[in-house]
């Protein structure tokens, strides 16, 4: 029913849509996307473009490396699962390049040990794949806070 | 569970057989050592003691028939010295020394006589009318004459009852006169008859000749020639007691102990029944058998209950085994089987991520209102044409993977071994694309079929590319599966160039449980359950490992196989609950 679905407030599409303007409203989240299956990570990209989210690609530990040491990201979303590396063998190089940077993992099912592994050595959060992308925005939106706030005391601290 | 007995096989048949006779065997053999070691000391020394006993008793008897006889000729000595052979004729006189001989000795002296050098009685006193009686040809009167005193053996003579004579001769008006006196043999007698030991021992005198001096209570006639060696022996030996062990006239085994009497005229000796004079050791003989054959009952019949016993135990508990091998075996299908899961289920999370996201993606873009142009058109198209792509991607997976769990049974069929390799690879490729290991194939064509079980030999050959990988998980490598044929058995190798195994671990590699796997990431059981699937199949598995080179598996598995497979010892439904 078209109808009522206007008259409804607190769908989640039309959380959504409030949620969309606020992202809309503020500079790009810089992502980096490291995972090995590149159709993921094309259709990934798009849809969190429309977040307002700027998505850089990396189809392995290596080139995610070699990303993070060119350019500043605000989060990082992990893959534990790749060809040429330990995803967690990532994360610990990445928790040491840029310490701040929130790391989301994604793992696939039957890995709660690898993603309890990946919370003692630093990762925000983990998710399991497949994902819904209201999920995984709940996620990327609480590390930004997250990374804000602790920017911030690291200001204050500084003075 | 209530397990039926089952029947034993040939195996434990034997197994009981031993263990009752070593059973046997050692309980018996100290026993029977020590009841005849016992039994031999105890027959020695009541042996001894028997002799010494009947030694002694002979040798008492002896004595006081010597001393006995000894007595007779002094009192005869004595009467001689004061007889007046002046009134020689007078009866009177004799009579009164007679009476005087007996009112001091009993009747012992039955008669009285003085005979003269011829052999004519010139006196007499007793019951016989022996008045003028001849003695010129007596056997006795010839040796009286000759010697001071003589004591003869017993003889009928003219009274015609066994008695025997005291003679003493004495000089007299340069005459020789001889006294002579007749001993009761009924009281002489009573001395060796009063003898008697047991229900058989008693004792006789016997002569030179070997006739009886005495009235023995058992009727026989003895054997000359034995007693003459009595004689001799105990004159040669110069020993006063003769014991002797032999089989008497009748075939009774028997004591004979002899001494000599009468300065070796005379024998005596004393016969018993071996069986009589040693009746304690008999005895103790008879209680020793029984308890020995009681204790040898119990000790057999101990044996082979607890030897039946303990076997059926035996053999249950390997029946145990057997079904818990099996158990084993089937655990460690359901481990790699998990294993595999794991892999499978993360090769079909990427696609099935990809469809999501798209048709998600695609959502979206109805949602903006984007599909009206050209373009959008174009990404409506891609997005579908991507998740048409991963849903093949996905039932290419689901493909695999209904064949590998179609084939669980463990069914002996004809498989093609190229075949089984060729699948198990592909269905791996993904792990070792993650963990950057190339997997090569080398098999042989026109390979020969095997006759084996698909669902085991898959387990084999899982657990061993499993391993590999595992192996090569952080460094990545090479992992090369070969196959072809040689005299009659196909030859598999599983080569892959990851660090090697310690040669402290190659030798337990095989053994159930070892694992160099952190805790709870292995069983242990993979390798042991290879080992035991290839063994079954009357092949054989072997490994060779360098450090830091590489290690290789080698299977032998025979062309010809899986016939006359032993399956008695998987376990009826029944037997477990």
């Amino acid at each position: 029913m078209p109808g009522s679905k206007k008259s409804r407030i607190g769908t989640p599409s039309e959380k959504m849509e409030l949620e969309k303007e606020k992202e809309c409203s503020r500079a790009p989240i810089r992502l980096l996307l490291v995972d090995d299956e590149k159709g993921f990570v094309d259709v990934m990209s798009k849809r969190l473009a429309r977040h307002n989210i700027q998505t850089t690609q990396a189809f392995s530990g290596s080139e995610g490396i070699r990303l993070l040491k060119r350019s500043d990201f605000d989060v990082a979303v992990l893959d534990l699962k790749l060809g040429d590396m330990d995803g967690i063998e990532i994360l610990k190089i990445f928790k040491k390049m840029d310490p701040h940077m929130p790391v989301i993992m994604l793992t696939g099912h039957g890995s709660q040990k690898a993603s309890v592994e990946g919370m003692q050595y630093g990762a925000f959060d983990y998710l399991t794949k497949p994902h819904e992308l209201a999920g995984l925005m709940e996620k990327i939106n609480d590390a930004i806070r997250r990374r804000e706030k602790t920017d911030d005391t690291n200001e204050i601290a500084s003075r | 569970m209530n397990r039926k007995p089952i029947p034993l096989s040939p195996y434990y048949r034997s197994l009981t057989r031993n263990m009752v006779l070593l059973v046997m065997v050692i309980s018996l053999t100290p026993m029977l050592l020590v009841t005849g070691i016992i039994l031999d000391q105890f027959s020695t020394s009541h042996h001894e003691k028997v002799y010494a006993h009947l030694g002694e008793l002979v040798l008492k008897h002896k004595q006081n028939i010597d001393s006995f006889l000894d007595e007779k000729v002094q009192n005869i000595r004595f009467l001689a010295d004061s007889i007046d052979f002046g009134r020689v004729g007078q009866a009177v006189m004799i009579a009164e020394d007679l009476s005087r001989l007996q009112g001091a000795y009993g009747t012992v002296f039955v008669d009285l006589g003085v005979v003269d050098e011829n052999g004519q009685q010139a006196a007499y006193a007793g019951p016989f009318k022996l008045e003028k009686a001849d003695y010129a040809d007596a056997d006795w009167f010839k040796k009286a004459i000759d010697r001071p005193c003589y004591i003869s053996d017993v003889f009928l003579g003219l009274r015609g009852s066994p008695h025997f004579i005291i003679a003493v001769r004495k000089t007299w008006q340069d005459r020789k006169w001889i006294i002579r006196a007749t001993i009761d043999f009924l009281s002489f007698n009573g001395l060796v008859e009063r003898v008697r030991i047991g229900e058989t021992g008693f004792a006789y005198i016997l002569n030179r000749e070997g006739q009886f001096q005495t009235k023995p209570i058992f009727d026989f006639i003895p054997t000359l020639d034995i007693y003459i060696r009595y004689f001799s022996t105990l004159e040669r030996m110069g020993k006063e007691v003769e014991i002797q062990e032999r089989l008497d006239g009748t075939g009774v085994k028997s004591l004979y102990v002899s001494a000599l009497l009468k300065g070796g005229d005379w024998l005596l000796v004393y016969k018993q029944a071996s069986s009589d004079a040693f009746s304690d050791l008999r005895n103790a003989q008879i209680i020793a058998v029984i308890i020995f054959v009681f204790g040898g009952i119990a000790i057999v019949t101990m044996a082979v209950w607890m030897s039946g016993k303990m076997v059926r135990r035996i053999a249950t508990s390997d029946n145990e085994k057997e079904i818990m091998n099996q158990q084993v075996i089937e655990t460690g299908k359901l481990a790699s089987i998990g294993e595999l899961a794991a892999g499978i289920a993360h090769e079909i999370n990427n696609p099935v991520a990809i469809m999501f996201e798209e048709a998600n993606w695609l959502r979206d873009l109805i949602e903006d209102g984007a599909y009206k142009d050209e373009a959008d058109i174009q990404e409506f198209e891609r997005a579908l044409n991507q998740i048409r792509t991963q849903g093949l991607r996905c039932k290419e997976i689901t493909l695999k993977l209904l064949s590998f769990a179609r084939k669980t049974d463990s069914r002996i069929e004809d498989l093609d071994i190229g075949h089984l390799i060729e699948e198990l690879m592909a269905l791996s490729a993904q792990r070792a694309k993650y963990s950057n290991i190339e997997l090569v194939t080398r098999i042989e064509h026109d390979l020969p079929t095997l006759s084996a079980s698909y669902s085991e030999l898959q387990q084999v050959f899982l657990n061993l590319i499993n391993n590999a990988m595992d192996a090569m998980d952080k460094t990545g490598g090479t992992l090369e599966i070969s196959a072809k044929q040689e005299e009659g058995q196909i030859l598999i190798g599983v080569t892959d160039n990851g660090p090697g195994i310690p040669k402290a671990n190659l030798g337990r590699i095989f053994d159930p449980f070892f694992t160099t796997k952190p805790v709870g990431s292995g069983t242990g059981l993979g390798l042991s359950i290879c080992y035991g699937i290839i063994e079954k199949m009357g092949g054989g598995i072997t490994v060779k490992s360098a450090l830091e080179v590489g290690t290789t598996f080698e299977i032998r598995i025979p062309v010809k196989t899986g016939e006359g497979q032993d399956n008695q010892t998987v376990a009826e439904p029944d037997t477990c609950n």
